[in-house]
C-alpha cells in the first residue's frame, strides 16, 4: 500500500461515514457539521483524481460559502428562538419505495453504461486548460450563467427589501 | 527538496510525508507563537509607555514558556450545558484550518510543503475551515456572547474574503500563475523586481503598475487583517462588548489552541502578502552564498528573508492593534462592501486593461 492508497481510503471513509451521519442524526446542527466533513472528503477525492482546481473550488464555495450560510440559518432558527426543527421520519412506505426505485435506476445506469476509459497520465496542471476552455470555447454559456446568477442576486435582494 | 531527501533516508513515502508535514509545526509555528506572544506583549507595553514582562529571563524572554507551563497545568473545564463533542472538536478544527495553510507557504526554494499549482487559492480555501470551527465553538459554548462573537466573525471573514480574492486575481493577471513558488521565483534578484515595485518586467507598464500595486497591497493587507480578526477589526472578540467572543468558555489547552491558531494565521496572511508583493523568500540584494560560492547557504538566507518579512508584517499588525480603536459592526461592513470591494474591482479592471494592451 503506498501513500496514495492510504490517503484515498482515509478520505473515502471520512466521506462515507460523515454522509451517513448527515442523514441519520437527529440534531440538525450536527447534520450541518457532518456535511462539512463530507465536503472536505469529497474535495480530497477530487485531488486524488487529478482535479485539483475543482477540489479547491469545492472547498471555497461549499465549505467557505454555502455551509457557513447553512450554519447561520440553522443556528439562528434552532437555538435562539428555541423552536425544535423536526427531523423525524414520516411516510416510511412511500419513501422506501421511491428511494428503492431511484437506487435501482442509478445502479442500472452504473452497470449498463459503457464507460469510456482511456489510460493517460494525470494532468499536472488543470487550471490553465480550464481557463482557456471557459473563456474561449464556452464563453457564451459562461457569461450567460454569470448573468443568470446576477438576476438571482438582484431578485433575492429586492424580495428581502419588501 | 526536503521530501526527496527524507525519502532517500527513510525509504517510505508515508513516513517521509508525515515527517515533512510535521516540520512546519515543530520548527516554525510553535517557536514563532512563543516569540510572537512575547513580542505582542512587549510591543503593547512599549506603546503604552510600560515595560511589559520583565521578570522571567532577559526582558521577559521566557515569559511565554512559563505561561504555557501554567496553561498545561490548568484544569480542563467544560461547562455543564455545552454541547460536549462539538465543544471539544472546535479548537482542533480551527487549528487544523490555520495549520493546513502552511502546506503551501514557500519558506525557501527548497522547503515548501507542496508546490501545488493553486497554492494561493488553496490557502484561501482552507481558511474556510477556520470559519466553520469558530462557528462550532460559538454554538457549542451555549453562551450568547460566544454565539454573537462567532456570528460576527463568520460574517466578517466571508465578506473580507472577496477583496482578498479580487486582489489575488489581479496579481494572477500580471504573473499568470497561482503557484507561490513560481511567483517567488519571478520576483528574484533585486528588490525592484518585487511586485510592489511593478514586477519583474521593464518599460512603461512597470511604472504604471506601481500605484496600482500600492493600492492592491493596501486592500489585501486590510482585508487579511480583518480575516485574522485583529484590531481594528476584532469585533468578534471585542473585550468591552463580548467578554472574549467565541472563546469565552474555553480554558487551559483548548484556549491555547485558539491562541496558537490566531498567531499561526497572522503569520500565514503576512506570508501571503510578502509572497505576493515583497518577493516571498527572495533577498532584496542578492545572496551572500552566491558571492562567496557557498551554494548551500542560499536556502538558509532565503528562509531568513522570508521569516524576516513575515515577522515584520506581523509586527505591523501588532502596531495597528495598539494604535487604532475598534470599528463598529456597521462600519466594518461598510469598509468592506462600500470601499474595499469597489476599489479592488476598479483596480482589477485597470490592471486587466494594461496587461491586455
Amino acid at each position: 500500500m503506498n501513500i496514495y492508497d492510504a490517503i484515498f481510503y482515509l478520505f473515502a471513509v471520512v466521506t462515507g461515514l460523515s454522509a451517513f451521519f448527515v442523514v441519520t442524526t437527529r440534531n440538525i446542527v450536527y447534520a450541518a457539521f457532518f456535511l462539512l466533513f463530507t465536503f472536505f472528503g469529497v474535495a480530497g477525492i477530487y485531488v486524488l483524481l487529478g482535479a485539483d482546481f475543482i477540489a479547491i473550488v469545492q472547498l471555497i464555495i461549499y465549505v467557505g460559502g454555502i455551509l457557513i450560510l447553512l450554519l447561520f440559518g440553522v443556528m439562528l432558527t434552532n437555538k435562539i428562538t428555541s423552536v425544535q426543527i423536526k427531523t423525524g421520519t414520516l411516510q416510511i412506505v412511500p419513501a422506501a419505495v421511491g428511494v428503492g426505485l431511484f437506487a435501482g435506476f442509478l445502479i442500472a445506469v452504473l452497470t449498463y453504461t459503457e464507460w469510456k476509459t482511456v489510460d493517460t497520465a494525470l494532468p499536472l496542471t488543470t487550471t490553465e486548460f480550464l481557463g482557456v476552455m471557459l473563456l474561449q470555447e464556452y464563453l457564451v454559456v459562461f457569461e450567460l450563467l454569470g448573468i443568470l446568477l446576477l438576476i438571482a442576486l438582484i431578485g433575492a435582494a429586492s424580495i428581502a427589501r419588501r | 527538496m526536503i521530501y526527496d531527501y527524507l525519502f532517500k533516508i527513510t525509504g517510505s513515502e508515508i513516513i517521509s510525508g508525515v515527517i515533512q508535514s510535521l516540520l512546519p509545526l515543530l520548527f516554525f509555528i510553535l517557536p514563532f507563537a512563543l516569540f510572537a506572544v512575547w513580542l505582542e506583549r512587549k510591543v503593547s507595553a512599549h506603546m503604552q509607555d510600560r515595560l511589559g514582562p520583565m521578570r522571567v529571563g532577559y526582558h521577559g524572554a521566557l515569559q511565554t514558556i512559563a505561561d504555557i507551563i501554567k496553561l498545561i497545568q490548568k484544569e480542563d473545564i467544560v461547562p455543564k450545558e455545552t454541547d460536549k463533542p462539538l465543544f471539544n472538536i472546535a479548537p482542533v478544527l480551527v487549528f487544523a484550518g490555520s495549520y493546513a495553510a502552511f502546506a503551501a507557504i514557500p519558506f525557501s526554494s527548497v522547503f515548501i510543503g507542496s508546490t501545488i499549482d493553486l497554492g494561493l487559492l488553496f490557502i484561501i480555501a482552507v481558511s474556510g475551515l477556520v470559519v466553520a470551527g469558530i462557528l462550532m465553538a460559538g454554538w457549542a459554548s451555549n453562551n450568547k456572547y460566544s454565539l454573537l462573537g462567532a456570528m460576527r466573525s463568520a460574517a466578517q471573514i466571508i465578506s473580507y474574503e472577496i477583496p482578498t480574492i479580487l486582489v489575488i486575481l489581479s496579481i494572477v493577471m500580471i504573473t499568470g500563475t497561482l503557484n507561490l513558488h513560481t511567483l517567488s521565483e519571478m520576483q528574484t534578484a533585486y528588490f525592484w523586481n518585487w511586485m510592489i515595485f511593478g514586477g519583474p518586467g521593464s518599460g512603461l507598464d512597470k511604472i504604471i503598475f506601481i500605484p496600482l500595486m500600492l493600492l492592491a497591497f493596501l486592500i489585501i493587507y486590510l482585508s487579511t487583517l480583518a480575516e485574522v480578526n485583529r484590531t481594528p477589526f476584532d469585533i468578534p472578540e471585542a473585550e468591552s462588548e463580548l467578554v472574549a467572543g467565541y472563546h469565552t468558555e474555553y480554558s487551559g489547552m483548548k484556549f491555547a489552541m485558539f491562541f496558537l491558531a490566531e498567531y499561526a494565521n497572522m503569520f500565514a496572511v503576512s506570508a501571503i502578502v510578502s509572497a505576493l508583493f515583497f518577493g516571498g523568500y527572495q533577498s532584496p540584494f542578492g545572496y551572500i552564498g552566491n558571492y562567496i560560492g557557498l551554494q548551500w547557504l542560499v536556502p538558509i538566507e532565503q528562509f531568513f528573508w522570508f521569516t524576516a518579512k513575515g515577522v515584520f508584517f506581523v509586527f505591523v499588525q501588532m502596531w495597528l492593534r495598539w494604535t487604532l480603536p475598534r470599528l463598529r459592526v456597521d462600519q466594518l461592513m461598510a469598509v468592506c462592501w462600500k470601499y474595499l470591494i469597489p476599489l479592488s474591482f476598479v483596480n482589477l479592471i485597470i490592471i486587466g486593461l494594461i496587461t491586455v494592451l
